[in-house]
């Protein structure tokens, strides 16, 4: 057997297959990505994008394949608060009474005693977090209060405050105004420098080819996979969005 | 006679409390409407409630049998109650009907099974309170078990206060950052079977559904901190626990409808006048006529 040092991947996903009471929602899909690298998910809606993020966050079992963190299960990445989701607008109850410090103090559960009793060093960095999301105004806020965007933010602070080396975003891009768009490319950039790897799944392919060193177009399984530069061609766009010209995906080529 | 000494507040009150099984029947159920009310805040929140109908339902015939074999009748309630949501699980995997289905279908074969079972075994079992409860017929044994019962799951969900409400507001997150999330769902459904226990002896099995979804839908509606929401949550079910004893004991009414009627005004003063989210929003209001 050839010996590869998984200890070179943040995520090493062979081969994967997940099915929801025998009906496959991605099969055989693999994914490689190193420290400092960002890569886009993109595919149609039902195409396996949240699912796939699902059996990396182990939210999902998988039936076939392997999934390494750093080498390690993903059971032990869970325990090391490695990976952080950051879930899209839709996948979470805004009406829930809860303000912008106590959502980015549910990052530090993870590394909290059974009572979940914050303790100085995770303060600081719950502080810190809403700081690098520019929301340290609305530390109290109830989230229902809050804009799309700056929920959004808020949840990114969430994983900030986690300290997570792997952050998995669901459409960190819908539905937020200029300012947090321009906020969040700017943490991509912070993020990228820090050495975290960051996979998001997007619709727009304007990010894609702004953000993305790699990207992964899947529809049920990987149809391509590689350097933006390389795989993000037309033909592969078509194929992944069943036969749609990119044009109609893109507005005409100007 | 009763209507003269009605007229002073002061005999309003104290009346009722020379009575011993007034003052057991007042203490009972505001320990039974603050596990409940803790309880609530989550189920609100969970969507859970149609799940809390089901599993209050489900109990009945396992209530029956504890009763028939000498059994504490909280065990029976229990297993029927976690079974139930184990058999809605299994028919909602197995088969293409959806959940609410599933759910309505499951709960009502149980109580039918509940009821059929109490009219065959003949023994001393009164239908009767344990539709509508009997909050002023309690034994010593059945104070004993739900004080039992009351403080397991008040000290459960106090462990677990913050973990849960993670598990109610974002479980992918929890699962990721490593938490039980199964154990969290199993954990509050057995809270929701025991508090159904408790609950059933102060209003009965028909309306226990009211004490596990009004005083948290009440609370929704006052407050946007989850803190706040569980404080209010268990002071309304203790109040309308000690208002509608009262009314039923000077007005001869059905206690457990009293109860469960209070409630349900209080919400509806919510639903009205809560500051931010009711009808008429007094503090828009006031804000507009400054």
């Amino acid at each position: 057997m050839e010996s590869i040092n998984y200890q070179n991947f943040r995520i090493d996903a062979e081969n994967i297959c997940v099915d929801y009471n025998g009906k496959v929602a991605l099969y055989d899909a693999n994914l490689r990505l190193k420290p400092g690298q960002i890569c886009g998910l993109v595919g149609m809606n039902g195409a396996g994008k949240t699912t796939f993020f699902n059996a990396l966050t182990g939210f999902v079992n998988i039936s076939k394949g392997k999934i390494r963190i750093n080498g390690e299960s993903v059971r032990s990445a869970q325990k090391d608060q490695t990976i952080a989701y950051v879930p899209q607008s839709e996948g979470i109850d805004s009406q829930f009474p809860i303000n912008v410090w106590d959502v980015v103090m549910m990052g530090r559960y993870g590394s909290m005693n059974i009572f979940r009793c914050p303790r100085e060093s995770d303060v600081h960095a719950v502080k810190d977090a809403i700081e690098r999301v520019d929301l340290t105004d609305h530390l109290s806020t109830p989230i229902g209060n809050l804009s799309g965007g700056q929920r959004k933010r808020t949840f990114l602070a969430r994983a900030i405050a986690q300290r997570a080396s792997i952050l998995l975003l669901d459409e960190p891009f819908s539905g937020v105004d200029i300012r947090t768009e321009k906020l969040i490319s700017e943490l991509f950039i912070q993020f990228k420098n820090e050495g975290k790897t960051i996979l998001l799944s997007t619709h727009d392919m304007i990010h894609v080819r702004e953000f993305c060193d790699l990207v992964l177009l899947i529809n049920k399984t990987v149809v391509a996979y590689g350097e933006t530069s390389e795989v993000f061609t037309p033909e592969n766009i078509t194929t992944t969005f069943g036969g749609i010209s990119p044009d109609f995906l893109f507005g005409p080529e100007s | 006679m009763e209507l003269c000494s009605f007229l002073t507040l002061d005999s309003f009150i104290t009346d009722p409390l020379t009575h011993d099984f007034m003052r057991k029947a007042l203490l009972m159920s505001s320990l039974v409407a603050a596990v409940c009310g803790f309880l609530s805040s989550y189920l609100t929140l969970k969507g859970w409630a149609l799940m809390g109908d089901a599993v209050s339902h489900s109990v009945m015939p396992g209530v029956v049998v504890a009763y028939a074999l000498g059994l504490p009748f909280s065990l029976g309630a229990f297993i029927f109650g976690v079974g139930s949501v184990a058999l809605i699980g299994f028919i909602k995997q197995k088969s293409r009907v959806k959940e609410d289905t599933v759910i309505g279908l499951v709960f009502t074969g149980f109580f039918a099974l509940g009821i059929v079972l109490v009219s065959k075994i003949k023994s001393n079992i009164d239908l009767h309170s344990i539709l509508f409860g009997s909050p002023l017929g309690i034994s010593l044994s059945d104070v004993k078990q739900t004080i039992f019962i009351s403080f397991l799951v008040v000290i459960l969900l106090s462990i677990f206060r913050k973990d849960l409400m993670l598990y109610c507001f974002d479980p992918r997150h929890a699962k990721t950052v490593g938490i039980n999330v199964l154990f969290l769902h199993y954990l509050l459904l057995t809270c929701l079977s025991l508090a159904a226990v408790v609950g059933l002896q102060s209003v009965g099995i028909i309306l226990v559904v009211a004490m596990l979804i009004t005083p948290g839908a009440t609370a929704y509606l006052l407050t946007d901190k989850f803190d706040n929401m569980t404080i209010i949550s268990v002071l309304s079910a203790i109040i309308s626990s000690l208002i509608g004893i009262y009314i039923s004991f000077w007005f001869d009414l059905e206690t457990g409808g009293s109860i469960v009627l209070a409630q349900t005004f209080i919400f509806l003063f919510a639903f009205l006048f809560a500051p931010r989210y009711g009808i008429f929003k007094l503090k828009k209001f006031f804000a507009g006529y400054k």
